[in-house]
């Protein structure tokens, strides 16, 4: 069976998620959220410096798009970016339709596409040898959603994507790795800090 | 005061604005005057999951909101409150609308609608079942209050005796 990184479709570079993930956090200067979702996602997203603005997901495989655009909509002024993983998409194709419709311009989603379930044991997902993340975005409505073709035109689009009058969705092919680091699995600490980091609450 | 109307006006007083749906029948009338009110930001979600995690997001980000559902819809729930609204301590506020019993016609219905209440007891939820519209008011209030208030998550079943429900001929 081929693997995502043999797809004839994707003429991308295979880059690294924890790479990835820590050239988007240090871009971030204006308190902008980041939802993480579940397993390696979020597992690099702590491991690349957390801050309270970053939200981890330690279950509701699919989600992390979904809640992103809970964020999105409850603070329009804050920009907020969502890193998912390729088989959690799958979980919740639907919710691009529902992006697509409420048309957020303050989200940026990035598609982390390794074409596996690396966490499980690396197992192929039933998308990875036919299907096009990108284009299966486009077709729900996400018009401004493009692969990024290397770590710099990952940096360009995620820039663009700040200014831009919709929603965002960048996908990224990435390798086989396993997440860098651990998220702390303390949920109530997590919402706690996180809706600090939004300024919604202070600290006790 | 309809039962939809008693909905909407204490979601409004509450200050709840959000509401993603999956949609019932039954509900069709609340919906209706959910989208024509502009206090409100509603909108159909493709999955009753998916607009747990669209409110739970909301909530974090300081924006009260609510999901309409209907039983079968909920049945797709456990795994997310689970995981999300109970051990985040998320103010997850449900209204469902019972299908399966009280005159149902679809066997699946009722046999899905026996999973609910097994499922809310299991994880210790509050959740209540609405039958009089005398009480309504009272219930969908005060659950509200204590959701926010507790920090979790409630489940209000509408039932056919407030709703009229679904029947075979409709």
């Amino acid at each position: 069976m081929n693997s995502a990184n043999d797809n004839p479709a994707r003429n991308t570079k295979v880059m690294n998620r924890f790479d990835l993930t820590s050239r988007l956090i240090a871009k971030l200067k204006n308190e902008e959220a980041v939802i993480g979702g579940i397993g390696n996602t979020n597992f690099d997203l702590w491991a690349a410096g957390h801050r309270p603005q970053n939200f981890y997901m330690l279950g509701s495989m699919g989600l992390a798009f979904p809640i992103a655009l809970g964020v999105a909509l409850a603070q329009p002024d804050r920009r907020v970016f969502a890193l998912e993983g390729d088989g959690s998409l799958l979980m919740q194709l639907g919710s691009l339709t529902t992006i697509a419709t409420l048309a957020p311009k303050n989200l940026t989603m990035v598609v982390m596409d390794n074409g596996i379930y690396q966490i499980t044991g690396a197992q192929p997902t039933p998308a990875a040898a036919v299907a096009d993340i990108v284009a299966i975005a486009v077709a729900s409505g996400l018009a401004n959603s493009t692969w990024a073709a290397d770590e710099d035109d990952f940096e360009r689009l995620i820039e663009q994507s700040i200014s831009a009058a919709g929603p965002t969705l960048i996908g990224v092919r990435i390798d086989d790795k396993p997440g860098t680091g651990t998220t702390r699995r303390d949920p109530v600490q997590i919402r706690e800090h996180f809706m600090h980091g939004m300024g919604v609450r202070e600290p006790l | 005061m309809s039962w939809h109307d008693i909905v909407l006006q204490t979601l409004k007083r509450n200050d709840i604005r959000l509401v993603p749906y999956v949609p019932d029948r039954v509900l069709t009338t609340l919906i209706k005057n959910l989208h024509a009110d502009p206090f409100f930001t509603t909108f159909p979600a493709a999955r009753e999951e998916e607009a747990v995690g669209i409110v739970s997001g909301a909530w974090m980000g300081g924006m009260r909101g609510a999901v309409l559902m209907q039983t079968s819809g909920f049945a797709t729930l456990a795994n997310v409150l689970a995981s999300l609204a109970i051990p985040y301590q998320i103010p997850l506020i449900m209204f469902v609308s019972e299908r399966g019993t009280l005159g149902e016609f679809n066997y699946g219905q009722s046999l899905v609608c026996r999973t609910m209440r097994p499922v809310l007891d299991s994880l210790a939820m509050e959740h209540h079942t609405a039958t009089r519209l005398d009480e309504f008011e009272f219930i969908v209030d005060r659950s509200i209050k204590q959701a926010i208030t507790t920090q979790a998550p409630v489940a209000l079943i509408l039932s056919p005796l407030l709703t009229g429900g679904k029947v075979f001929d409709k």
